[in-house]
């Protein structure tokens, strides 16, 4: 099985091409047949869907869209990513957890992409391995091997889920084939074997994303949303790319094996180059995982379908950064700065989305928010050098919060399109299961003892709270209680959101009450698997008990030692580890405590109060502290206009003074030269000019542009060669 | 009469000296174009008369290719020729002189 991971991403692949063909095969003589009796008969390949529904899609009544092959769609868009996920579990198992656990890795190499030429060294760069390649190559460690574990199959749930969500919509192939395509450009990111193959997945990914956020591309937000997700995930490129160019010159090699070996084995010598390095490839995390300052793009991103953000913009491609800083994890651990550049940010953007999350009202914003807080967490892991708790709060991650975006996604459904959960309420009783698992997802990211999140949030914070920075002792205490907080806050917000959307009365109507329906089968299941995945995955990552920490175990060949330097892992006493939980629970315990009682029992009386005592605060914190509007008005608009603006003004009062000066000064000057000028220098100037004018006449009248004079010649000094070789031999 | 080598050259000379000829003189895009042809065919004769006298295949296989290409080439002069037709409503060659320097 080992042997077949390079068929791994090519099967969606497939399913892409096969998707995409039969949608623009079908909907071309489908667009022609519609046309034909219709008035406006533009014969574009490309049919408008229908637009209805406030928000999101097309949902229950009514919409009948005729799909046609809709069948075949579901069966190669949903087949594909079941048959990668089997390949996928078949490669793990075929290597074994116990030998990754060793150390075991398996790498498929497909063809050499290209080489530069050999030993070419630049500089005094050090290092043996200028080898100056880059190959197609395929590489299943613990670390790809957990990504992909969780990447295939919480792809293949999310696309059953989608084949219920999806079923009215007319671009239902266009979308299964972007999907397959996303998966496949995600699985070559996490099986990339060195960093080039990783950056075509990144962009692959990047793409797809930008194509399913504007998914509805005839709604101008959406289309604008994809449009900005785009641009700011390039400003991340840039640095990333940035990085792997540093990368390849330092190394001469981009394969991960061997660059990170001869790092760890090498340290003193490459450390010197390991800041930039790790800053500029964390630039690209931050632009992929949504850190502050380029997190902008997430929220917006909530335009496109719900299981695309349940799937790209929270399970799997967003993790795509942490995937990348744990993956260099050598580097940055040689990089102390730059580690606690990453641990500030992850923490500084963990309580900043936090604290926006408390005031959306979109019950999309309030769960991305969320993911972008969560990233947050584990950007802060990494950067405290806990590479593998920060791994497994990206597999909690993406089962409860796949779990709550499927569950957004029912609920949409359930209300035909609404997302405003200030006309949501009640719906409890109405759609059950979709409850109850949203409750459990809820429950867990709320850090409530024994499920998922309480484990992995609460390893994090343990590392946190014991790491070390030698410029700034008092630095990890402070990470901590932002960590802690951020927590709180996290209970407090999403009790706010189940509170609002699910208990209490329907403040829709009672017109819109009677349609509430409980999602198909196709939905309900991935949900219940999600919810069960979210209440269980905690359990491989036990801290405190012996042997409890399974993951911690799986992922530890992720941690290459680095030579000369002793990493001991510290054991705080177990009065400390209880401490620290218990902390984690009182805070949550708090939050969910204030959610209740402010939401549910008081019915929003308090913060209605709040708002009115500090007006100025809520609308900062509603309006995501105007961050959008700042960057538009400094760099959309700033650059555009009022930079030049500006510049024009400072240039035409300050600086033109100088120059208007001497221009004075400068044409008395320029009388005398232009005497000269004229007649001494144009005069050599223009002879020379003459001359050669006059003996490229004789050439120019060579050229006369007729093919047959041109064989004449070509023949006349043909004859005149063979003439004087045969007359001179 | 035996037939020696030489009068294959011969006979290649000519049609070479025939096809060149046309190619220089005649004002017809399609007559330039089958003179060119000539001149191929010419050049094929010569590879096939030495590869006969040199009991050396290579001269045949190479004279296949040069028919191969003379078709490829006798494609593309039609179609530049159809769109020289377009384009001046004429195929007299002197007429197709906008590269004169």
């Amino acid at each position: 099985m080992r042997h077949y991971i390079w068929l791994i991403p090519l099967v969606p692949l497939a399913g892409f091409l096969i998707n995409g063909l039969l949608y623009l095969v079908s909907h071309r003589t489908k667009g022609q047949a519609a046309h034909g009796d219709e008035e406006d008969g533009h014969g574009e390949a490309h049919a408008v869907p229908p637009v209805a529904g406030s928000h999101d899609t097309v949902h229950g009544h009514a919409a009948h869209v005729h799909i046609p092959f809709k069948s075949v769609h579901t069966a190669v868009g949903v087949g594909s990513v079941g048959i990668a996920c089997l390949l996928a579990f078949g490669a793990i198992f075929d290597i074994g957890l116990k030998a990754f656990a060793a150390g075991a890795s398996h790498s498929e190499t497909l063809y050499r992409w290209f080489s530069l030429g050999v030993n070419q060294a630049v500089g005094q760069v050090p290092g043996p391995l200028k080898e100056w390649v880059v190959d197609v190559a395929f590489r299943l460690d613990a670390l790809s091997a957990l990504m992909l574990a969780f990447v295939t199959f919480v792809g293949f749930l999310i696309h059953v889920y989608s084949v219920g969500y999806m079923g009215h919509e007319e671009g239902y192939g266009r979308y299964f084939a972007y999907l397959n395509l996303f998966m496949f450009a995600m699985l070559v990111l996490v099986l990339g074997a060195n960093f080039l193959m990783l950056f075509v997945g990144w962009e692959g990914v990047g793409l797809c994303s930008y194509l399913l956020i504007g998914y509805y591309y005839e709604r101008n937000y959406a289309a604008d949303a994809g449009k900005k997700a785009f641009v700011v995930n390039r400003i991340g490129d840039f640095g990333f790319i940035l990085g792997i160019f540093a990368v390849f010159s330092l190394f001469g090699t981009l394969d991960f094996e061997k660059v990170f070996g001869a790092a760890a084995a090498d340290p003193s010598s490459y450390a010197p180059y390991m800041t930039l390095v790790c800053l500029l490839l964390f630039v690209g995390a931050c632009g992929k995982s949504a850190q502050f300052p380029l997190y902008v793009w997430l929220p917006d991103a909530m335009a496109g379908p719900t299981p695309v953000s349940a799937l790209i913009h929270a399970a799997t491609m967003v993790t795509a950064g942490v995937y990348m800083v744990a993956r260099c994890n050598v580097f940055f651990r040689l990089a102390p700065e730059a580690m606690m550049v990453v641990a500030v940010v992850g923490a500084f953007t963990a309580l900043f989305a936090a604290t926006i999350g408390v005031a959306q009202n979109d019950i999309k914003k309030v769960l991305a928010y969320s993911t972008v807080s969560q990233l947050g967490y584990m950007f802060l892991a990494c950067g405290v050098g806990a590479f593998t708790e920060g791994m497994f709060h990206v597999t909690t991650h993406s089962f409860f919060k796949a779990c709550l975006f499927l569950g957004s996604g029912s609920v949409i459904h359930a209300l035909a399109g609404e997302q405003d959960i200030r006309r949501m309420g009640g719906l409890a009783s109405k759609i059950p299961t979709t409850y109850r698992t949203f409750l459990i997802a809820t429950l867990t990211i709320s850090g409530v003892p024994f499920l998922a999140a309480f484990f992995s949030k609460d390893a994090i914070k343990a590392a946190v709270y014991h790491a070390e920075f030698a410029p700034i002792p008092w630095l990890p205490k402070v990470l901590y209680a932002v960590a802690l907080f951020t927590a709180g806050l996290t209970a407090f917000y999403m009790f706010r959101l189940l509170a609002l959307t699910f208990w209490g009365h329907f403040r829709g109507g009672t017109e819109a009450e009677k349609d509430i329906h409980e999602s198909p089968k196709t939905m309900t299941i991935p949900l219940i698997v999600l919810a069960f995945l979210s209440v269980v995955s905690g359990y491989v990552g036990v801290p405190i008990l012996e042997g409890g920490n399974k993951i911690g175990e799986f992922l530890k060949p992720l941690r290459m030692p680095i030579a000369g330097r002793q990493e001991a892992a510290h054991h705080a006493p177990i009065s400390v580890e209880l401490a620290l939980m218990g902390a984690a629970v009182a805070v949550a315990a708090v939050g969910i405590y204030l959610a209740w009682s402010w939401y549910a029992k008081g019915e929003g009386r308090v913060p209605a109060l709040l708002v009115q005592r500090w007006p100025g605060v809520y609308r900062a914190v509603e309006n995501k502290y105007f961050v959008d509007e700042a960057y538009d008005k400094v760099f959309v608009r700033g650059l555009a206009l009022g930079g030049g603006n500006l510049l024009w003004e400072v240039d035409a009062t300050v600086v033109d003074l100088i120059p208007n000066g001497a221009a004075a000064v400068t044409k008395g000057f320029s009388w005398v030269a232009s005497f000269f000028d004229q007649y001494v220098v144009d005069g050599l100037v223009n002879g020379l000019a003459d001359t050669l004018a006059a003996l490229c006449g004789v050439f120019r009248k060579a050229q006369t542009g007729r093919v047959q004079n041109y064989a004449l010649v070509m023949g006349g000094g043909l004859f005149c060669l063979v003439a004087v070789y045969l007359l001179f031999r | 009469m035996t037939i020696t080598i030489n009068h294959y050259l011969i006979v290649s000379l000519l049609l070479f000296g025939i096809g060149f000829f046309g190619v220089l003189v005649r004002r017809n895009v399609l007559t330039v174009l089958m003179s060119i042809e000539l001149m191929l065919n010419a050049v094929n004769l010569n590879l096939v008369a030495f590869s006969r006298r040199l009991s050396d295949l290579t001269g045949q296989v190479f004279s296949v290719f040069v028919i191969t290409i003379a078709a490829g080439e006798a494609a593309i002069g039609l179609a530049l020729t159809i769109s020289l037709f377009r384009q001046k409503r004429t195929l007299n060659v002197e007429e197709a002189d906008t590269m004169r320097g």
